[in-house]
């Protein structure tokens, strides 16, 4: 068990709070860097999955889980990342640019859609997004001349500084990099008084109110940056698959990217990542399961969505902070073994707490 | 004219499908203020309910409809039991999170039916194609079901929440849950029969919209077009849930005759994101301001 004496403020939102947290994300770093040599192909692909989706997680992160407005149509800022950054991109925009470009529409996007999310709350601003996801996926079909409507559009391979960057090892770094980028704005927005305000603002919004916050003003921001990480990630996915069309950024994929912060923690930045390794490796374990079981099952094509829906029943049920929570549940049992006692981390119940105004 | 009507005519039909979602949706967030994701595929259920009770098992149309309305209810009332109760008195967002997954679920499940999952079936219901004539006008028999069935089933409720003793608990339960308890009302009781009433009523939809869209495993994404229809009638209103589902019927239909390819499809989100934005709290929805 380690206890850090605390002496100043700067140590206590120190990115690091101790040697061990430099030396152990120095070693992910140091392996994340390697991987290009150390991985086949095929393992490499799924790690530059792994980092994309990662991406739009720490934005969806810091809607859901830092500021708690929750978006069940983020696919579509995904969706305005990926169809701007495959225009940009065939029009013979440079990479850099393109993605800035990319980032920049889908936070104005984020904006308009904050909006609305402005007067309501709740159930209601889930169904603001609902809404706003299914007339921008529409939006993507119908409008051919310039997203190529339903049979899609190719996208060229990135060009950056006059280098070919689509060879898997090179947009794995970039990838890399722009999530490791992505992760340290977080996080120092975290540390922030723009990111206290948000978790002001999730946890009370009448008395992040009454301190002062400006709600409309940090919800909208906080909608413009979740929007603007969603299209970097969308940019990025655009040129991973070469290949994009609407039904790659409908309902199921704004459900599956809420799978995905629920079911890595909400109110983590591990969580985003975690989630993001749930997402990308799910499909494969099934898969692989598929040979074990029964063809009646194994065969199923709904045997992917009842994996997804148990593990996501199972999750909220047993284990509301997703995945990070377990393993801090793990971490804190080896620390204080023989000391855990069960109810260390229980949940309070709170019957009385009612969202309808009364 | 005859058009209008005729427009008219299929979108109330329509519209009485997203009412009867829509009340599902409204009992559930009145008695236990969660959202259920899961209506939609709840629907899909009851109409695979009724279908395998006419085609497997050979009973008559009204038989299995009856069974698969008491089939439902009871599963409304072991679905609150096991894995909403647990959880009750968390975060609302974890309800739905948890709802999104029973909905998975059910599809995942129905799919793995041998021969039957990842087909499209239609239900042989006695009025299948029959059409009426009114005048000039037209009317589907199917169509005119929905509407009848709708009606009938409103002042059912309505019956039962003004007159009966059930009825009474459950707006007592639903207007302050502590307060209820208090009184002696068997709350959590009462809520795994709202679940059971709010499944109930879903698998009526599924059987009246089996005709016109046939029975298979996806007919449940319809419930995605009944958040609009809830959320313009004001959440937290039964009546308001009906009259919403007809607006968007209503629209939906004008906007598939009338406005280019798309709108269709689109029209109910976007009358609901303008209702958002102009009246938040729906046609019927209460205007409520917190005290601190």
């Amino acid at each position: 068990m380690r206890f850090i004496f605390k002496t100043s403020y700067a140590q206590d939102i120190a990115l690091a709070r101790h040697g061990g947290h430099v030396f152990w994300y120095g070693l992910l770093g140091a392996v994340l860097i390697a991987a290009p040599w150390l991985l086949p192909e095929y393992w490499l692909a799924q790690l530059t999955f792994v980092l994309i989706y990662g991406i739009v997680g720490l934005g969806l992160m810091l809607l859901a889980g830092f500021t708690g407005q929750f978006s069940i149509g983020h696919a579509a800022f995904l969706g305005t990342g990926a169809y701007t950054q495959a225009v940009l991109a065939n029009a013979g925009v440079p990479f850099p640019i393109a993605l800035a470009a990319a980032a920049a529409l889908s936070a104005a996007v984020g904006v308009v859609v904050a909006l609305p999310a402005l007067r309501v709350k709740g159930i209601y601003l889930g169904i603001a997004t609902l809404a706003f996801g299914f007339i921008v996926e529409e939006v993507f079909a119908r409008w051919e001349r310039v997203t190529g409507g339903n049979s899609g559009l190719h996208v060229k391979s990135p060009k950056l500084f006059g280098l070919d960057i689509s060879s898997s090892e090179s947009f794995y770094i970039v990838c890399l990099l722009i999530a490791v980028l992505s992760t340290f704005a977080i996080l120092n927005l975290l540390r922030s008084p723009t990111g206290r305000a948000f978790v002001a603002i999730r946890d009370s919004e009448i008395s992040a109110q009454s301190m002062g916050i400006h709600l409309a003003r940090y919800k909208t921001l906080s909608f413009a940056i979740s929007a603007a990480l969603a299209g970097l990630g969308g940019a990025l996915y655009a040129h991973k698959l070469s290949f994009i069309s609407p039904d790659q950024f409908n309902i199921l994929q704004s459900i599956d990217l809420l799978l995905m912060v629920v079911i890595g923690g909400l109110g983590s930045v591990h969580g985003a990542f975690l989630g993001a390794i749930f997402l990308i490796a799910m499909p494969q374990l099934i898969a692989l399961g598929k040979d074990w079981l029964p063809p009646v099952i194994g065969q199923a094509p709904g045997l992917q969505g009842l994996v997804y829906g148990l593990v996501l029943i199972g999750f909220v049920l047993f284990e509301p902070l997703g995945l990070y929570g377990r393993w801090l549940k793990v971490r804190t049992y080896l620390q204080l073994f023989p000391f855990y006692r069960k109810g260390l981390f229980k949940r309070q119940k709170a019957f009385t707490k009612s969202d309808r105004l009364r | 004219m005859l058009q209008i009507l005729q427009l008219l005519l299929s979108g109330i039909a329509q519209g009485c499908i997203y009412g009867l979602i829509a009340l599902g949706f409204v009992l559930i967030y009145k008695a236990t203020e969660t959202v259920s994701f899961a209506q939609g595929e709840l629907m899909m259920l009851g109409a695979f309910c009724a279908f395998a009770g006419m085609s497997l098992v050979g009973l008559p149309f009204w038989l299995a409809a009856l069974l698969a309305i008491v089939a439902m209810a009871a599963f409304g009332v072991l679905l609150e039991l096991v894995v909403i109760r647990p959880i009750l008195g968390q975060p609302q967002f974890s309800i739905v999170m948890l709802t999104i997954g029973i909905a998975y679920v059910a599809r995942g499940l129905i799919t793995m039916i041998p021969g039957i999952g990842t087909e499209t079936h239609a239900l042989a219901v006695p009025y299948k194609d029959e059409i009426w004539k009114l005048g000039a006008l037209v009317v589907n028999v199917e169509q005119a079901a929905i509407i009848g069935a709708t009606a009938v089933l409103c002042g059912l409720l309505y019956a039962m929440f003004r007159y009966s003793k059930l009825g009474i608990a459950m707006q007592a339960a639903s207007q302050n849950q502590l307060a209820a308890y208090y009184m002696g009302i068997p709350v959590k009781r009462l809520n795994g029969l709202v679940w059971g009433l709010a499944a109930a009523v879903a698998a009526i939809a599924g059987m009246l919209l089996a005709p016109i869209t046939f029975v298979h495993a996806n007919m449940g994404f319809i419930g995605l077009k009944a958040f609009p229809a809830a959320v313009v009638g004001g959440f937290g209103s039964l009546p308001g849930a009906i009259v919403g589902g007809l607006v968007i019927g209503i629209v939906e239909s004008f906007a598939g005759f009338y406005l280019p390819d798309g709108f269709k499809d689109t029209a109910p989100y976007i009358v609901v994101l303008v209702m958002l934005m102009v009246k938040p709290n729906g046609l019927f929805g209460e205007k409520l301001r917190k005290k601190v």
